[in-house]
């Protein structure tokens, strides 16, 4: 077969020793040549830059006292003044908090459970009853989180929900109103998580265990492996560098909460524990028009995830995991 | 088939009773995981359904005893339910559209090595991914062009998903290159090959990520809540979302319209609005599903 050959572009070495260096025409030849994906490049290429970069560059504004009035361009400089703003705000720690109280809650509750989801639908020999399962517990993925909402009001709920009623059973007719109680926030927004997303969340570990080749099972238990020594020596290992580019992604994610959902379920009663960056952002931006500030929260925000991302996946390269990149 | 023929022959694998037992509850937790994702649904199909009164009695039922569609006539009467509904069959189908047109030929391109450009236009895409202006500038900026109060601020802001884009342009780095220089040599020229055998070939992936923006579009709330006002081009999610919060006021208001049953079906009309808005996802479900798993795998192994 052949070899590339690095530092020389598109040269390769055949399997007899024989080097090709390829012609390389003038970039204007081949542009010119192929002036057709060009032309298919191109829409794309001015969406990125108008929809992704400008809006980058419309940051500025967190470094200045934007007022719609003047524009972004003609609106003062105030340097750091925002950023220090927000930080020295008391609502800085609250947000920080709860930010963080909902992704590690989802850390340790919601990420293992499509791995565990995963493990148990692998050990289904029946195929039929693992489809249906598997039809089934996808669902809930594509249905939006207004109707997630309206399902856990219509459960939820003090007044008729069936979990208020079961409760009161064990608690000798004392009521919960989990809806509105901000003790009880986290839980309902990881519980909510856990019930919309485990389902789907299997589909790539079940996609790196079906490249496992079943005659290793076979041998092992030949050899007289029990279940639990398969699953351990080769279920996991063939889903470990999924599960660590998964858990990348949730820490390098780890301020993201999710805006739409916590949105519609927090309420003048839970706000306390309900508050988290996004929805802030939009509070103070949209609504109250604080635009340069809830921009430099929005910008505290990027810059973490972006720095958070790339932490984990330096730290995943030296264990020895190939990392997103 | 065969393989378990060759584990039973193999007198020492069989099954001990513990390992039975282990089966059972593997097939029993499953089936409970499964029914406790589909319970909610059922209740809320079968509330739809039921009078106002058999809903405020009893707490759970997947059956009503008695079949009313009193809900459904008065969410169309008065709730512009149906309204929303046309709204997000639009806009889904308009930006679902817009979105494969922009993210196929941006793909495609960018799939061919010899592409001029490629890498630091992949770099510009992926940083994309880890970087963003973030919701107050984009808003302001998108305010700017004009977008306020239009569809287009719900559509054009997101035309190419970065994430589906990388699992589109993997599908065709799959396609056969003799292809191309087949083609090439019968004197086709690059739009020909991308429309005549790339697009031809690509059903799978592009029926997955049209599911993907599909769904997206229409589940969203969040974009349509910051970006539109005008009532009359509000997607259902909004309309839902509304129905959800009021809560017994809509009964106070309209008592005349439906004393036939006794009670105001506030509740009924909340269940029967949620069914009208999951109804068309599920529709669509049976069909896609085999993509869609193809599309997550796609991009879940790394290229």
């Amino acid at each position: 077969m052949a070899e590339k050959i690095k530092g020389k572009k598109g040269a390769v070495r055949l399997s007899d020793g024989q080097v090709i260096v390829p012609h390389r025409k003038s970039t204007r030849q081949y542009i010119i040549q192929h002036k057709w994906l060009y032309l298919l490049f191109l829409p794309g290429f001015i969406y990125f830059i108008m929809f992704r970069y400008i809006p980058m560059g419309g940051l500025v504004i967190a470094f200045k006292e934007y007022s719609p009035f003047v524009g972004i361009w003609d609106s003062p400089w105030v340097g750091l003044g925002q950023f220090r703003k927000f930080f020295s705000n008391n609502d800085f720690m609250k947000l920080l908090i709860n930010t963080l109280g909902i992704s590690l809650l989802q850390l340790v509750l919601y990420f293992p459970a499509p791995i565990i989801l995963s493990l148990f639908l692998n050990e289904v020999r029946h195929s039929g009853y693992k489809r249906v399962v598997q039809t089934l517990v996808y669902i809930p993925h594509f249905v939006s989180w207004v109707i997630v909402t309206s399902l856990t009001y219509q459960l939820f709920n003090v007044s008729d929900g069936i979990f208020n009623l079961i409760y009161q059973a064990f608690s000798g007719g004392k009521s919960f109103d989990i809806l509105q109680n901000a003790s009880a926030f986290w839980g309902l927004i990881v519980g909510q998580d856990i019930w919309r997303e485990t389902g789907y969340g299997t589909i790539v570990f079940l996609a790196a265990l079906s490249g496992v080749d079943q005659e290793l099972y076979e041998a092992a238990r030949v050899d007289g492996a029990g279940r639990w020594r398969l699953m351990w020596h080769i279920t996991l290992p063939a889903i470990r560098s999924t599960i660590v580019m998964m858990l990348i992604m949730r820490v390098g994610g780890i301020l993201n909460t999710g805006y739409e959902q916590i949105f519609m379920m927090r309420n003048d009663l839970n706000i306390s524990r309900a508050e988290v960056f996004d929805t802030y952002i939009y509070t103070k931006g949209i609504r109250s028009g604080m635009y340069s500030f809830s921009s430099a929260a929005g910008m505290f925000k990027s810059v973490v995830g972006m720095v958070m991302v790339l932490l984990a996946d330096k730290v995943a390269k030296l264990f020895g995991e190939s990392g997103l990149y | 088939m065969a393989k378990e023929h060759k584990v039973k022959e193999g007198a020492k694998v069989r099954k001990s009773t513990g390992d039975r037992i282990v089966d059972v509850i593997i097939y029993v937790v499953l089936g409970l995981i499964a029914l406790s994702t589909v319970l909610p649904f059922l209740y809320v199909f079968a509330g739809s359904f039921a009078t106002e009164k058999e809903l405020t009695e009893k707490a759970f039922f997947i059956i009503p005893s008695e079949w009313s569609l009193n809900a459904y006539q008065y969410a169309v009467k008065t709730a512009n339910i149906l309204r929303g509904l046309r709204n997000s069959i639009l806009l889904t189908i308009l930006g679902t559209f817009s979105c494969m047109v922009f993210s196929l030929t941006f793909a495609y391109p960018l799939s061919k090595s010899h592409f001029r450009g490629r890498n630091w236009m992949m770099n510009m895409v992926i940083f994309t991914m880890l970087f963003s202006g973030g919701m107050i500038p984009s808003y302001l900026v998108f305010q700017a062009y004009g977008l306020l109060d239009s569809w287009w601020a719900l559509i054009l802001p997101g035309l190419i998903s970065p994430f589906n884009m990388i699992i589109i342009k993997k599908f065709f780095q799959g396609l056969p290159l003799e292809l191309d220089e087949a083609s090439y040599m019968d004197g086709a020229n690059d739009l020909q090959i991308f429309t005549k055998v790339a697009l031809p070939l690509s059903k799978p992936v592009i029926a997955s990520i049209s599911l993907f923006y599909g769904v997206g579009f229409w589940n969203d709330y969040f974009n349509a809540m910051i970006y539109l006002s005008s009532a009359e081009k509000f997607p259902i999610q909004i309309q839902l979302r509304s129905i959800i919060l009021q809560t017994s006021k809509i009964a106070e208001n309209q008592v005349l319209d439906y004393d036939m049953f006794g009670a105001p079906p506030d509740k009924a009309v909340k269940m029967a609005c949620t069914v009208i808005a999951t109804v068309p996802i599920l529709i669509v479900y049976p069909f896609v599903q085999k993509y869609f798993t193809k599309g997550v795998m796609v991009g879940a192994v790394k290229g």
